[in-house]
């Protein structure tokens, strides 16, 4: 399941929700991220999230369904949030929950990944010199590539 | 078609929206991205490095030889930053 929110969202309340009434799950996992203060303390460093609305539905829809056909899942939830968001807020959500520790692991880390380069979600800070579109880290790439399958260029 | 921008390339052409009618030539992704920078200066500006610049054509990510017409919706964007 996919969700693209304005609204804040409780951790705990996603991993009970995804995991009740489940109980061939033994593993569930999870990455939260989260507003990192770019500025030190030093003055404003929020963030405004544009999204592509419809587009990143369909996409993080995509990759959700690729993690269910990479990895033997019994759940899994993301979520996503845009507009303007203050240091130390949530973000995204990521969780994945399978029978055994290595699928939900290795999908959580799959779906971040995938999510951080594939998804259509751009970030605006706010800096003490005004507002600046975040540039793509190559690393993020790196990351992605590790996931890509044998002559694919996903 | 409609075209939409994200995020600079918004900022930079000015709107994020628009109806366009393409020349008769202009059956791809490249051919529209060529055909944009005629437009303006602000689109000349906003495509000028016209590498980094990823287009999805009825919300799905396209290459430069994809094939597109009046009915489609096409975004450009810049590389995407969320998580």
């Amino acid at each position: 399941m996919i969700r693209v929110q304005r609204e804040d969202f409780d951790v705990g309340e996603e991993m009970r929700s995804l995991t009740t009434g489940n109980t061939g799950i033994g593993g569930l996992a999870s990455f939260v991220g989260l507003v990192r203060d770019m500025a030190g303390g030093a003055g404003d460093s929020a963030m405004t999230l544009e999204h592509y609305p419809g587009m990143t539905e369909r996409l993080l829809t995509e990759i959700d369904e690729e993690a269910h056909r990479r990895w033997p899942l019994e759940g899994s939830m993301m979520i996503h949030r845009h507009g303007r968001l203050e240091p130390g807020e949530q973000i995204v959500m990521v969780l994945t929950a399978s029978a055994h520790r290595q699928a939900a692991l290795d999908s959580c880390a799959f779906l971040i990944d995938w999510l951080k380069t594939q998804a259509p979600f751009w970030k605006l800070e706010e800096t003490p010199d005004g507002a600046s579109w975040v540039e793509a880290r190559a690393s993020d790439d790196v990351a992605a590539a590790r996931w890509a399958k044998p002559g694919t260029d996903g | 078609m409609k075209l939409l921008y994200f995020a600079w390339l918004k900022q930079k052409i000015g709107i994020g929206a628009e109806e366009v009618t393409l020349p008769d030539e202009v059956n791809d992704v490249a051919g529209v991205v060529a055909w944009l920078k005629t437009r303006g200066d602000n689109y000349a500006t906003a495509l000028k490095d016209d590498a980094i610049v990823r287009v999805a054509v009825n919300q799905t990510y396209a290459k430069p030889d994809t094939t597109v017409s009046n009915g489609d919706e096409v975004a450009l964007f810049p590389p995407v930053t969320g998580g």
